[in-house]
């Protein structure tokens, strides 16, 4: 009608169509919301909230300033020419005491050494000798351990003082402050995590593109087969996910191991040398062929999502123009499936950049991925600071990942059935 | 001499090709080895002729049409193309266009792309191409849409796309596969006026599968009857409606009333029929050879008509009841009760003096015994 496009548009009544709708509409959203709300509350539990808290370990920096309150508004003002005067020296005292009482100068002792070592020794050793201490404290704490007489490590408590730091970070790719405050490489021989970054990348690459070029000709006849034979073949594609993790990757080790079948195998047939068996497994080549056969469904079913619905028709109306079967596929098939080549190529990256129990098991010292080190750093060194910005990054690149393929091709493509 | 001899045999050579321009021999088709698709399949077709496939869907057209195409090979039998057989030849060899009843336009490309690629393949200079793409899409008249692509199409454009596609690099012999089976009612008639434009103007020989008897009948020179992956009958449009062989084809083309009933006695081209409900019909013997035999009749709705009482001038004349009557605007559809069936239609044109008749009235109507054809059970 022709009043439609001047006044809002109202309801017999009177009442405005936009609220009348979503009066209309609400039960049946809050319903839906109702629904899904046990599925909201755990993921917000399991899954929202470990993010965050990583996200905020990375970064969240207690020690200096919670431990050395007073030394922190002692060194204020400080400027980094000499050595702070005895009100310091003094303050550091007292709060060391109290530290001592409160049993958290561990923590804090932990947290320097990751920027200078020797840090932890020269806490607890001062620590011991608090007792007895007498002012002046400048003296006699230099006297107890000639760390504090060094600029660099009131440096280090005057950085370190704000409840945020960006040194783990730094260290999540071999960097650190230098004593003057600057981002300078750490040394040569301490460098590890750069290399597994840059490791983990490329060996998922590998491995992505070995999936690609394994899983294209099975889901190609996945798509294509009759019905009868598809579902056969469907069968085999999933069977990996009803067998465990660990028994496909130990079975991998029983084929791939110096004593294993395939060595064996080649060395019964005369393929190779008894004193020349192959090393397949505990490096880098044993790690990308148990992730290749783990992670080939991820690549086959985008695939076959895509290549389902291309119908035949396609390449009969090419071959009926009088293109020869190959140029078909090259100029029609193939363009038609980059969708599901992305989405498996994206899915198979993401989960192969995040994988860790393949690794560790098959990858020995050569073939483990930077998650290995997450772990160690969670586990061993107990550097969670650390470990929470590592696997930020991670978590930054797959952002980046998936943004950029959402970007080019779309989320929705992304499907596996 | 010899030189004579020799021009008349090719120029023998010449008119059967032209006779037989695509040739099935005997074709059998069977996917599983166990039951036949196609039963020994034989079709002649002259060059530039329109020749259409009909049936209902399982009847083996589609397979018919596929193997010529090449995407399916004969179990058994020969298909020709120009004297040739085919048999052995993949399908980007046989230079035969092709429309699907998806389109299968290539998605990814534009119009012009997709018209494009049939003249690539064949490598021809990308001045030719570009003309005879243009050319192509001022026949289906599209001229503006070359950069558009194929989803930002109506139905109806990416068909004639389709069309355009699988003519542009001039295919002698052209194949569509229930080309209109997705468009709406009003554009599948245009669309089929301008296939049969195309048709006429390119003098392009066309194989057209198709279940729509409407469609068929519109636009054949000849039609195929298929069921059950027999060609039940092989004829112009007029032979197949007026002179149905078999109860299948009158059953399929058109509206077809049926009586059944047996032979009582065959003389030339009468012959009288006892029908189950115990009248007797005089009709024109097809399917029929002896006495005793069981038959359909076949009777089409508009050459039955209502009679005064008292008229005895025709053949057939019976007592009918209306049981229903079916306004259409230009004509009306009775349903009557007659010799025992009571599906028995009656069309009558919309004119002064056919209206009127209510249900519950009872009717004289009346047929002539050579528009009632004794056709097989």
């Amino acid at each position: 009608m022709s009043n439609s496009s001047s006044a809002p548009l109202t309801t017999a009544d009177g009442v405005p169509l936009r609220v009348s709708l979503r009066r209309a509409i609400r039960r049946s959203k809050l319903k839906a919301l109702l629904l899904v709300s046990p599925l909201l509350l755990f993921l917000g539990i399991a899954f929202v909230m470990p993010i965050v808290d990583m996200l905020w370990r990375s970064v969240d920096n207690p020690e200096v300033s919670s431990t050395l309150p007073r030394t922190v508004s002692a060194l204020d003002g400080w400027e980094g020419e000499a050595l702070p005067g005895e009100p310091v020296f003094a303050a550091l005292a007292e709060d060391l005491r109290e530290g001592q009482q409160a049993r958290n100068l561990g923590l804090l002792a932990s947290r320097l050494n990751y920027e200078k070592s020797g840090m932890r020794s020269t806490i607890t050793r001062t620590a011991r000798r608090l007792r007895t201490l007498e002012p002046p404290y400048r003296e006699a704490l230099i006297e107890i351990n000639d760390t504090w007489g060094e600029l660099d490590t009131w440096r280090l408590i005057q950085r370190e003082s704000s409840p945020y730091t960006l040194s783990y970070y730094l260290a999540a790719v071999d960097r650190q402050f230098s004593p003057q405050g600057e981002i300078v490489p750490v040394p040569e021989y301490l460098q590890i995590h750069a290399t597994l970054f840059w490791r983990t990348f490329w060996m998922s690459a590998v491995i992505t593109l070995a999936t690609l070029l394994l899983g294209y000709p099975v889901a190609f006849l996945l798509a294509n087969l009759p019905l009868r034979h598809s579902n056969l073949l469907m069968i085999l594609v999933l069977l990996p996910f009803w067998t465990s993790l660990l028994v496909r990757t130990t079975t991998w080790i029983a084929i791939l191991q110096s004593q294993g079948v395939l060595n064996d195998v080649m060395v019964a047939l005369g393929v190779i040398a008894d004193e020349a068996r192959w090393q397949m497994i505990h490096n880098k080549t044993g790690t990308i062929i148990a992730m290749t056969h783990i992670l080939l469904p991820f690549m086959i079913l985008p695939l076959y999502s895509v290549m389902k619905t291309i119908p035949p028709s396609y390449m009969h109306a090419a071959r009926s123009l009088g293109g020869r079967p190959f140029l078909c596929f090259r100029r029609v098939y193939f363009p038609l499936t980059i969708p599901g080549i992305a989405a498996g190529g994206i899915l198979v990256f993401i989960l192969s950049i995040g994988y860790y129990i393949t690794p560790a098991l098959v990858g020995g010292q050569s073939g483990r991925f930077i998650t290995n080190y997450i772990a160690y750093h969670m586990q061993t060194s107990l550097n969670w600071g650390l470990a929470a910005a590592i696997a930020s990054i991670l978590l930054f690149v797959v952002v980046v990942f998936y943004w950029i393929f959402n970007r080019l091709i779309g989320v929705d493509k992304v499907k596996l059935g | 001499m010899t030189q004579i001899l020799e021009a008349e045999s090719s120029a023998d050579d010449a008119l059967t090709d032209d006779l037989c321009f695509a040739r099935f021999i005997n074709v059998q088709k069977s996917y599983d080895g166990v039951e036949l698709v196609v039963k020994n399949f034989n079709l002649d077709i002259r060059k530039g002729q329109f020749v259409t496939l009909l049936g209902p869907s399982g009847s083996g057209k589609t397979t018919c049409l596929m193997m010529m195409a090449g995407f399916e090979t004969p179990t058994h039998g020969d298909i020709l193309l120009k004297g040739e057989p085919i048999n052995g030849l993949p399908p980007h060899k046989r230079g035969i266009g092709m429309v699907f009843q998806n389109y299968a336009l290539f998605p990814h490309m534009t119009v012009a792309e997709n018209l494009a690629f049939p003249l690539e393949v064949r490598h021809l200079s990308k001045d030719d191409i570009k003309q005879k793409v243009q050319r192509a899409l001022a026949m289906v008249r599209l001229e503006e849409f070359g950069d558009r692509r194929p989803a930002q199409l109506s139905g109806g454009q990416q068909q004639r796309v389709a069309l355009a596609r699988a003519l542009v690099f001039e295919p002698e012999l052209v194949l569509m596969d229930e080309p209109l089976g997705a468009l709406d009612k009003n554009l599948r008639e245009e669309m089929q006026y301008e296939i049969k434009r195309i048709h006429a103007n390119l003098g392009v020989t066309m194989i057209y599968v198709t279940h729509d008897q409407t469609e068929a009948l519109t636009m054949s020179d000849r039609i195929a009857v298929f069921n059950d992956g027999v060609v039940q009958q092989l004829a112009t449009p007029e032979t197949l409606y007026e002179e149905p062989e078999n109860a299948f084809v009158a059953y399929f083309i058109g509206e077809n009333n049926r009586l059944c009933g047996e032979v009582v006695e065959l003389q030339g081209d009468t012959c009288r029929v006892r029908l189950d409900s115990g009248d007797t019909v005089l009709a024109k013997p097809v399917a029929v050879s002896e006495v005793g035999e069981r038959t359909t009749l076949s009777l089409r709705p508009e050459r039955v008509s209502i009679l005064d009482t008292g008229d005895a001038t025709v053949d057939n004349c019976f007592t009918a009841r209306v049981e229903e009557v079916i306004y259409l605007g230009d004509h009306l559809r009775t349903r009557l009760s007659v010799c025992g069936n009571d599906e028995f239609i009656l069309k009558t044109p919309n004119a002064v003096g056919n209206t009127g008749l209510r249900p519950g009235q009872e009717i004289r109507v009346g047929w002539s015994r050579g528009d009632c054809r004794a056709l097989d059970v």
